[in-house]
């Protein structure tokens, strides 16, 4: 099971997204954001940190990088994608997530191990968790307030769209305490808070991020 | 050469938390004149002679496509001899 994960220039995490991969059993395939080669990946993880040092808006020049060409195609025909922390703001700024993020509503950047409930358990990222499940995985964001339109909040929680809500307390101003979405088929996840760095109770909070990487395989093998 | 002014503003009804903080720090400085602030981006862009419609458009795109997300409120200004005067304001749903 080959899963990319791309490098913009200034991503933070893509090496932690890589390592995340591989302790699912994944293999994990690093990808450049000026190639718009695939390289047959499976699926593909968008990771955090600050592309084009969030010059414009968070996500936005990154999402005309030539490997983001490819995604969006891609994952307009089904191909599974994660965007995490910068990764959710390109996906928003792709068009392929509604609505945008901005900056917390405190201003602060808020570094924090965070509680969170799964509340969509039937995208191929999510399909290891049980539905409700309370999980603990960090945020780490200066730009992390969800916002849209109020048809399109609407329409996220009429069906169901809505993946990780925060738990306990809306840490930034995120209407509807959303912490990640998903798109309408359900392929293309985006979410602020950092699976990939709570893998291991070692180095993080919990190892509960793991199973994001753990169900895309399992889904990848059930095709 | 003219200058095309875009004006990127959060839309009316989105929070905006650094326009609330130079609302909050203005009293502070012992000036009490703002009931409240939002904060925004422009945006310069410099052109050979005079643009056209068909040239404005395009900014206009341009705008839409880059300068913009679903949460901007965008204004296209058109500047002459520094008098700004409002061109087009664009609506952004989706």
């Amino acid at each position: 099971m080959r899963i990319g994960v791309v490098t913009f220039p200034g991503s933070l995490d893509d090496s932690s997204a890589l390592r995340a991969i591989r302790l699912a059993g994944g293999e994990a395939v690093p990808l450049f954001h000026a190639s718009d080669d695939l390289k047959e990946v499976q699926a593909v993880v968008l990771p955090g940190g600050f592309s084009y040092g969030d010059y414009l808006r968070c996500g936005a020049i990154s999402r005309f990088a030539p490997i983001m060409e490819s995604i969006i195609v891609a994952a307009e025909h089904g191909f599974p994608v994660l965007g995490i922390c910068n990764g959710f703001q390109i996906l928003t700024e792709s068009h392929l997530l509604p609505g945008a993020l901005i900056r917390n509503q405190d201003l602060h950047f808020i570094c924090t191990d965070q509680p969170v409930t799964v509340e969509n358990t039937n995208t191929p990222w999510t399909r290891g968790y049980t539905q409700g499940q309370r999980i603990v995985i960090p945020i780490k964001n200066g730009e992390g307030s969800y916002q849209a339109s109020a048809e399109t909040l609407a329409e996220l929680e009429g069906e169901g769209r809505v993946v990780l809500r925060y738990a306990d307390k809306n840490p930034n101003g995120s209407q509807n305490n959303i912490a990640g979405i998903t798109n309408a088929r359900g392929n293309v996840v985006g979410v602020m808070p950092h699976p990939e760095q709570a893998i291991e109770s070692l180095t993080g909070p919990s190892e509960d991020g793991l199973i994001f990487f753990s169900s895309i395989l399992q889904s990848l093998v059930a095709r | 050469m003219a200058t095309i002014i875009v004006e990127v503003m959060l839309k009316p009804e989105i929070l905006d938390p650094q326009g609330q903080a130079v609302a909050s720090a203005l009293p502070r400085l012992g000036f009490n004149f703002a009931k409240s602030v939002r904060q925004g981006k422009r945006f310069e862009i410099v052109v050979d002679g005079e643009p056209t419609h068909a040239q404005l458009a395009e900014v206009e795109a341009a705008a839409e496509k880059l300068l913009s997300n679903p949460v901007s409120k965008l204004t296209l200004l058109r500047s002459k001899s520094n008098a700004y005067w409002s061109c087009h304001l664009s609506r952004f749903t989706r």
